[in-house]
């Protein structure tokens, strides 16, 4: 871990109540990385962002940001800096795409300081990143789930903060609104933006990010560039899934191709036809 | 989108909310003139509103200031209390159901108060003091029960409702063993009326319904933000769980205030956020046409229950009637509506 990384784990145990999930878990998030964590169901990686996103509090250890304790600062002050995309928020009923997203404003308000021209700039540039300032009048309700997805997106984006936590982004998308989600976050990424996403798909999460988590049973197994950590060994450690690896096809990125039982692959006389 | 700008102000107001409450204004103040003209000895519009403006004199000035504006600006103020107070849990849990009278807390307050009238027979303050203290000891057991690694809306209004059935056997059960004169001062109280109220009541619990409405302003922002949920709102630096019991002691304590003044006036709670909204198309529940439309339910009610009605009844019995036909419709459109 030589690179610099704003935002760290320091040996955190984590978990809800007397359930520990993760213990003695140290984790890094490169500055200026596409930071993806994988790994199977229960594995301690939501734990991990929320406790990454000051949502839940270690019971041992720190989350560190610039050098200090998050617990150190002001509420509004680190919602300056780490933004989040939950995995399940609630629009209220009524609210046009424009008011959710200046709801992202509120780090930056006050009592008497309710709409600055920053505030309207911040907004209209999120949306226009986001690629929904056309349907800014719409009410949020009657979207589509991948419109609504961006404008949660614009919204976290109008936060203005550095780093953006994503909770299973994708997870309620047909593949098409997925693709284009997550180009977007590369398109953020290139902007600047530390990015750390939550991911089930290892194929994306291999082709988009630049920096890859592996965790198993609330552990880091493995970490680094997508090439190291996605082989077929740490793939059947990880998930218990015996694979190839193939490298993608269009981006070169390594893929994962499930073996699978004997009677779903082809057999060779299949194959020729 | 009306925003204001002057060096570290920055408002910004919804154009149609500030209409709609200009506008309710307006009818309020009407309907005020309207309350005070009448009664058995009728006055006019000009010597209602000159008495108002310090003129007059006399059986005029009298009438006006000291039998009839102490009940018109109880009702001004203890509506916009409901209405506010409705507005705070209904936004809390995100539920038009969330209310203190469905969820318990204005039982609670009314088995303190209860328990004030029959057991020391006290006086106003010690009633006020009684309902208070039984809406927030209810808050809290309600609270504590729905508890489990924090509280979930719906979990809360479920455990609210049982707890309501609860303490109204209770009320039952401290009437029975009360002795007759009291049981029938207590179940005329017990009706919501704004009949004996004095101006000693109006201006205590007026101020201590301004500072309530006051602090429900400053929270409403992060009220607001937290109808995005839980986890949206504290990733925007949002302090989630003292917030929260902030609003639920504000909300509780605005009930109570109404309560222990006038006994329970149900409904104006529950049904005044929903036509605020719905009148100021806003995203989510916002106070002020709640407050607006709370104040001008509970004159409305009074009136109706005062002047229109064969004889003079309880203003909850109206607001009682006025609602559930509300609630009804509102049930019926959004049933048409989903089919």
């Amino acid at each position: 871990m030589n690179r610099s990384a704003r935002l760290h784990l320091e040996s955190a145990t984590i978990g809800y109540d007397r359930r520990i999930i993760s213990e003695d878990l140290s984790v890094a998030v490169p500055d200026q990385s596409f930071t993806v964590v994988v790994g199977p169901n229960a594995c301690g990686k939501s734990t991990l962002l929320r406790s990454l996103s000051r949502l839940l509090k270690p019971s041992a250890g720190q989350v560190v940001l610039d050098g200090a304790d998050i617990r150190t600062y002001k509420t509004k002050e680190v919602a300056r800096q780490i933004g989040l995309l939950p995995q399940t928020s609630i629009a209220p009923e009524g609210i046009t795409v424009a008011d959710l997203v200046a709801r992202g404003r509120y780090p930056y308000q006050g009592f008497i300081r309710q709409w600055t021209e920053t505030d309207e700039q911040a907004v209209a540039q999120a949306m226009a990143r986001t690629a929904v300032t056309d349907l800014s009048g719409r009410l949020v309700d009657e979207l589509s789930g991948g419109q609504r997805q961006r404008v949660w997106v614009a919204m976290a984006l109008a936060q203005d903060t550095g780093i953006m936590l994503l909770d299973e982004p994708t997870t309620f998308l047909d593949i098409t609104h997925q693709i284009e989600l997550m180009e977007l976050f590369v398109d953020l990424h290139e902007a600047g933006h530390t990015l750390v996403a939550v991911l089930h798909d290892l194929n994306q999460a291999a082709r988009y990010g630049t920096h890859l988590i592996a965790m198993k049973d609330g552990q880091v197994v493995a970490e680094g560039a997508p090439e190291q950590v996605v082989t077929a060994e740490l793939v059947e450690e990880v998930f218990g899934l015996r694979c190839l690896v193939v490298p993608d096809p269009v981006a070169g990125s390594p893929q994962v191709v499930p073996l699978g039982r004997e009677r779903s692959r082809l057999r060779p006389r299949e194959r020729q036809l | 989108m009306l925003v204001v700008r002057r060096r570290r102000i920055a408002l910004r107001l919804e154009w149609r909310s500030v209409v709609v409450c200009t506008l309710l204004a307006v009818v309020l103040a009407a309907l005020a003139v309207l309350a005070l003209m009448a009664g058995s000895y009728e006055l006019s519009p000009g010597q209602v509103v000159s008495t108002l403006l310090g003129g007059e004199s006399g059986i005029v000035r009298e009438i006006v200031l000291h039998w009839r504006l102490p009940r018109v600006a109880a009702a001004l103020v203890f509506g916009a209390a409901l209405g506010v107070s409705g507005a705070v849990f209904q936004s809390l849990l995100r539920n038009p159901l969330a209310d203190p009278g469905v969820i318990g807390f204005a039982q609670g307050s009314y088995t303190g108060a209860l328990i004030v009238i029959l057991v020391v027979n006290g006086s106003y303050t010690q009633l006020a003091g009684g309902a208070l203290l039984g809406g927030m000891a209810t808050a809290v057991a309600v609270y504590a029960l729905a508890y489990r690694h924090g509280v979930q809306g719906f979990r809360l209004i479920v455990v609210g409702i049982g707890v309501s059935a609860m303490l109204g056997s209770v009320n039952t059960w401290l009437m029975l063993r009360a002795d007759l004169d009291q049981a029938m001062a207590a179940a005329a109280w017990g009706a919501g009326s704004l009949n004996g109220v004095s101006w000693d009541q109006v201006v205590g619990g007026g101020a201590c319904i301004a500072v309530l409405l006051l602090l429900a302003a400053l929270l409403s922002r992060a009220m607001r933000q937290m109808e995005l949920g839980d986890d949206a709102a504290s990733s925007q630096g949002v302090r989630v769980s003292p917030t929260r019991l902030a609003l639920v002691v504000v909300g509780v304590a605005l009930t109570a205030a109404v309560t222990a003044a006038s006994g329970p006036i149900v409904f104006v709670s529950l049904v005044a956020p929903q036509i605020g909204r719905r009148l100021a198309r806003t995203a989510g529940i916002t106070l002020a046409p709640a407050a607006f439309v709370g104040a001008l339910l509970c004159l409305g009610a009074d009136y109706l229950a005062q002047h229109v009605a064969p004889t003079p009844l309880p203003v909850g019995i109206i607001t009682v009637m006025l609602g559930g036909g509300y609630l009804g419709y509102l049930l019926f459109t959004e049933a048409r509506r989903r089919l």
